[in-house]
């Protein structure tokens, strides 16, 4: 790894799977390594700002929320203090019925952050399990696991959820059971892992042609050995970022199956559903659309950039190709 | 640093003429001299990345003749390709190229495109490393040859198509009609090179720049790929700038040859003279590091240690972690290309001289520690048998060897069609 | 050429077959029809033991679907029959909604595809440009919005919008109300202004969400193939840099690109389904919406095979064109 730098300035011609994995295999280097890639991803201001951001929507939506002075479910019974504009007193106004909409908002970025987490990381582990078995082991595996992702993407993922957490919503007469928002979690959990399983599968089927995984075999590897301590570590670049996107793909994902009706139910709440409830009222009240937009977009935004921070810190390469 | 290949060139004791006797207005074929088809003058090379500057090429300078056969060599990084990228102006926007690349008298280096653009396939054309990659996987190979003869005549698709099955069929694809109509993919890789071959020699160049024509090829189709590069140089008449890394291909081919290492050239000469008798140890060393048949039964002897990089260059000479001849000297500062005992051949090394009196150069990288030979010339050989250079490299032998090969390999093994 | 048609289309019927049974399992799974309608009130047995029989529940689960898959291709979709909902035929509804949603899904795609084509091969070309850079931004922001948030903001500047076309003389000429249920009226130029008044926000809409995905895309394929052998061969050889561009590297870039394509026409039937909410058109967002939440067995089950049909048509067509862009595929 010490002169590479102009033959792929010059060349660009290996592809970034065969370089990492070449210095990944050795220890010594994967630990330097690692200090620099940290050391991009500190130097990647808008990821760095974009984590920053992140992390205090995460504390200020749980710490924040736990703290805050009104109820999610205050209710004026005055009548007086409904749809109120933002003031110093209810910083994002009140709604119909005259509960605080900044209580809301904290509690829907309560659920829709965890909601997006439990999502990512059941979606990158299905996907990266059966990614790799699917390139691993390749014949029938392959062929079963690449027919069951074709199918999973002819039914359109929002309608696939919503018809499998129907039993999940209660119906007129049961609601106001013990929500719904981890079979949610679940079954979008459960249906997000395409992309990464793809992926994860056609990085395994070019390295398990390398030579170290061979060498491995030669000595005996097991499976189990091979895939998890040689073949998946040299993934992990990939599967590190896909994780951080597949945040923001599920606060959106989420948000758009409560947003029409087939996703959290109350008494569970998200930030989708509190648009659902607050869409006539853009025109009039606007604040009550814009708060829970503009956090959406913040928990989306600062994910994407975190994963692309991430992604130029594991493989600087990209930035420099010729023209 | 700069200086020191002008002072070398003012001796005069060597067959380059000073740039500057050129007329600056020289432009076109056949306005200047034969012996001056290219001049390469102080070129240096550099690659602005994020953690600093790469010097991929510094301060190369030489001179080609037409039908001269130039080879260039030296390991990957040592800035050979990069050298013959800058001649096609091909390097990357984040490269700076400083210097200067004459073609015919005509400036290349700062050319615009369009203009740059006529020149390359006809004046200059260039056979690329990997035949598997160059060539483009969606059209067919007589659709991509008859676009590179229309890129510079202007004749009808029919007869673009005509001229491609020739030139196929020059450089020995056997049924080139109705290979022509086929994609790269249905080529084997042998096959492949040969038709780049013939889509480098379709608009009839002056300079074929042959970048590691043979290294990602199999050994037996090697053999074949250079018996066709050295025979359609032949009948071009082209002059050939031949990059390798393989002493084998340069010393059947070449005229003269330059070293590389370290982005610069360390040696220069007539192919036989620096063959004979080299006056850099980093030559010496990969001289001795590639079998040869007067070495049966005797062990290579490698180049201890990894070539620079190309960022953090030594102050000094950037071989001296690795020579084994070196002194503070070496370390304190970079000698120049300077002229050697010999004609012609030069030599980029503070104790070229030393090397006269060494008696088998071999030795020179048998010892266990490096830059502890304070005087070469009293290394004796500890092996009785260990050959001495003249034996190493008898360049007829070798030629004469690889004809050899050639014609068995001709007759045994032609290559499968399909 | 042909050869290569006909295996991938019979390697696509077993798939259908596959979703099919999946669709079906699906709908079993999103449970009892009849289950609000026990809950409401107490029923009598025999009355439930009635409705029950003509939901067809009564049956065990492999004899439902052969009876269903039967029924499905000789054209019988069933009705709507989930007690106090209208008893319609389903597949009148369906056929109506789908050619309100596949016209809309079809034109984003293909206005999507065209730009985001068109700003990636210009972003990688000037690579680190003023533009490149603004593209890249704005793909950003669009991954990461909401769809439906995108949806509403513009329909709420459709009044404004309308007042001020009104002013100006166009007329009031968004409509945020769906395609007119009688069909459209007057001469060509007249349907032309209220068609993409009709559709001009919906596709505004699904544009956002896929545009952001090709250009990207379509960005860093070209970067690859501009960083190729074969470009610099096409370099070498003379070629003027419109023609490198273009012919080599162009031809090149689309072939992943196609395939991404394929792949991203199931969200964009999700974003279909949700800007349709938003546009309340009958098309088959709110069909999907209703029929889940009212646990409408054949309604949904049609719905989903005609999605899922609809897919791999979609995909199928794009195989067919990769592999005649790519003669690698193509001769295999």
């Amino acid at each position: 790894m010490t002169n590479p730098t102009v033959e792929v300035a010059a060349e660009a011609s290996t592809s970034s799977v065969q370089e990492l994995s070449a210095s990944t295999f050795d220890a010594t280097t994967a630990r330097r390594q690692s200090v620099v890639i940290i050391r991009r991803f500190l130097r990647h201001r808008l990821a760095m700002i974009s984590l920053f951001v992140f992390v205090a929507l995460f504390l200020f939506a749980f710490i924040g929320g736990a703290l805050w002075k009104y109820s999610y479910a205050f209710e004026d019974v005055s009548g007086g203090g409904r749809y109120l504009a933002p003031t110093a007193d209810h910083p994002f106004g009140t709604d119909a019925l005259a509960a605080d909409s900044m209580a809301q908002v904290l509690r829907g970025t309560q659920f829709s952050l965890v909601i997006a987490l439990v999502v990512a990381s059941l979606s990158t582990s299905i996907g990266v399990v059966l990614g790799a078995l699917a390139g691993f082991f390749r014949g029938w595996v392959d062929s079963l696991i690449s027919r069951f992702i074709d199918l999973v993407l002819v039914i359109p993922a929002i309608v696939l959820v919503g018809v499998l957490s129907r039993n999940s919503f209660g119906s007129s007469a049961t609601s106001g059971g013990g929500g719904n928002w981890y079979i949610i979690a679940l079954f979008l959990g459960l249906t997000l892992w395409t992309s990464v399983a793809r992926v994860i599968r056609g990085m395994t089927l070019s390295l398990r042609e390398k030579e170290f995984v061979e060498a491995a075999r030669a000595l005996g590897g097991g499976v189990g050995r091979l895939v998890f301590r040689h073949i998946l570590p040299n993934t992990l670049d990939v599967i590190i970022v896909n994780a951080t996107i597949a945040v923001s793909q599920a606060v959106l994902a989420e948000a758009a199956l409560s947003f029409i009706g087939l996703g959290v139910h109350p008494p569970n709440t998200s930030l989708g559903l509190l648009i659902n409830q607050n869409q006539l009222e853009i025109s009039l009240h606007p604040w009550l659309f814009w708060f829970p937009f503009v956090f959406i977009i913040l928990i989306s935004l600062t994910a994407n950039f975190i994963g692309d921070g991430l992604r130029d810190a594991f493989d600087p390469r990209q930035k420099r190709v010729r023209a | 640093m700069t200086a020191r290949h002008r002072s070398s060139n003012g001796d005069g004791a060597i067959d380059t003429l000073n740039p500057d006797e050129l007329g600056s207005g020289a432009v076109g074929r056949g306005t200047s001299d034969d012996s001056e088809l290219l001049v390469v003058d102080d070129l240096s090379v550099g690659f602005g990345t994020e953690d600093g500057t790469v010097h991929a090429v510094r301060n190369v300078s030489f001179t080609l003749g037409t039908r001269q056969v130039l080879g260039i060599v030296g390991e990957s990084g040592s800035g050979k390709s990069v050298s013959s990228m800058a001649i096609m102006g091909l390097l990357p926007k984040t490269a700076t190229v400083t210097g200067s690349i004459k073609f015919h008298g005509r400036e290349l280096v700062g050319l615009p495109y369009g203009e740059l653009r006529k020149l390359r396939g006809s004046g200059i054309s260039m056979i690329f490393q990997d035949p598997m990659t160059s060539m483009n996987p969606v059209f067919t190979v007589g659709w991509q040859l008859s676009e590179a003869y229309r890129a510079h005549h202007n004749v009808s698709k029919r007869a673009a198509w005509a001229k491609s099955v020739e030139a196929l069929e020059m450089v020995g694809i056997p049924q080139p009609d109705r290979r022509a109509a086929q994609y790269p993919h249905e080529f084997s890789g042998g096959m492949r090179q040969r038709a780049v071959i013939a889509m480098s020699i379709i608009n009839d160049p002056e300079l074929i720049i042959a970048d590691e024509p043979t290294t990602a090829l199999d050994v037996t189709v090697q053999a074949q790929i250079l018996e066709t590069l050295i025979r359609i140089k032949d009948e071009t008449n082209a002059a050939v700038i031949m990059i390798t890394h393989d002493l084998g291909v340069v010393a059947g081919m070449v005229d003269r040859v330059q070293v590389m290492y370290g982005g610069t050239v360390v040696e220069s000469g007539v192919v036989e003279e620096v063959f004979a008798a080299p006056r850099m140890p980093y030559t010496i060393g990969l001289l001795g590091s590639i079998p040869n048949p007067a070495m049966v039964g005797k062990r290579l002897t490698p180049i201890k240690g990894a070539p620079p990089s190309l960022m953090n260059l030594p102050n000094g000479c950037p071989f001296t972690p690795r020579c084994p001849l070196a002194i503070d000297e070496c370390r304190e500062s970079e000698p120049a290309l300077t002229e050697t005992d010999r004609r012609d051949h030069r030599a980029r090394c503070h104790r070229w001289s030393d090397l006269l009196t060494i008696e088998s150069p071999q030795l020179l990288f048998d010892q266990q520690e490096i830059g502890m030979v304070e005087n070469p010339a009293a290394l004796t050989a500890a092996d009785p048998d260990l050959p001495i250079m003249e034996d190493v490299i008898s360049v007829e032998q070798r030629m004469a060897a690889a004809a050899e090969d050639r014609e068995a390999e001709h007759n045994s093994s032609e290559e499968t069609t399909s | 050429m042909l050869r290569y048609v006909i295996r991938r289309i019979l390697i696509s019927i077993p798939i259908v077959i596959l979703a099919t049974f999946l669709c079906f399992a699906l709908v079993t799974a999103m449970g009892d029809p009849l289950g609000d309608w026990k809950t409401q009130r107490p029923r009598l047995p025999a009355a439930v033991a009635a409705e029950e029989a003509i939901v067809g529940y009564d049956q065990p689960f492999f004899t439902r679907y052969g009876h269903w898959a039967v029924n499905f291709v000789e054209g019988n979709w069933n009705r709507n029959v989930v007690p106090g909902d209208n008893n319609q035929p389903v597949k009148p509804q369906i056929i109506s909604a789908l050619g309100v949603t596949a016209k809309l899904v079809l034109f984003a795609e293909l206005i999507s595809i065209a730009i985001g084509m068109l700003t990636g091969v210009v972003s990688a070309v000037r690579q680190y440009s003023m533009f490149d850079y603004s593209i890249t931004g704005i793909a950003f922001v669009l991954f990461s919005m909401p769809l439906f948030c995108i949806a509403i903001m513009l329909k709420s500047i459709a009044p404004p919008l309308n007042n001020w076309l009104q002013s100006i003389g166009f007329g009031r000429w968004i409509t945020t109300a769906g395609p007119p249920t009688s069909g459209y009226t007057g001469g060509f130029w007249h349907v032309i202004y209220q068609f993409t008044g009709v559709y001009i926000l919906p596709v505004i809409c699904l544009f956002a969400i896929s545009f952001a995905l090709y250009s990207r895309f379509q960005r860093g394929s070209m970067l690859d193939v501009l960083n190729s052998d074969y470009v610099r061969t096409a370099q070498a050889k003379g070629l003027s840099q419109s023609r490198v561009i273009f012919r080599h590297a162009f031809r090149n870039a689309l072939i992943p690109v196609v395939t991404v394509a394929s792949l991203n026409i199931g969200a964009v039937f999700s974003g279909a389904i949700i800007t349709e909410r938003v546009f309340n058109w009958q098309g088959m967002g709110t069909l999907i919406v209703n029929a889940v939440q009212t646990v409408e067995p054949w309604m949904v089950l049609a719905w989903l095979v005609v999605t899922a049909v609809f897919i791999i048509l979609f995909v199928l067509v794009s195989d067919i064109l990769y592999a005649y862009l790519d003669p690698r595929i193509r001769l295999d």
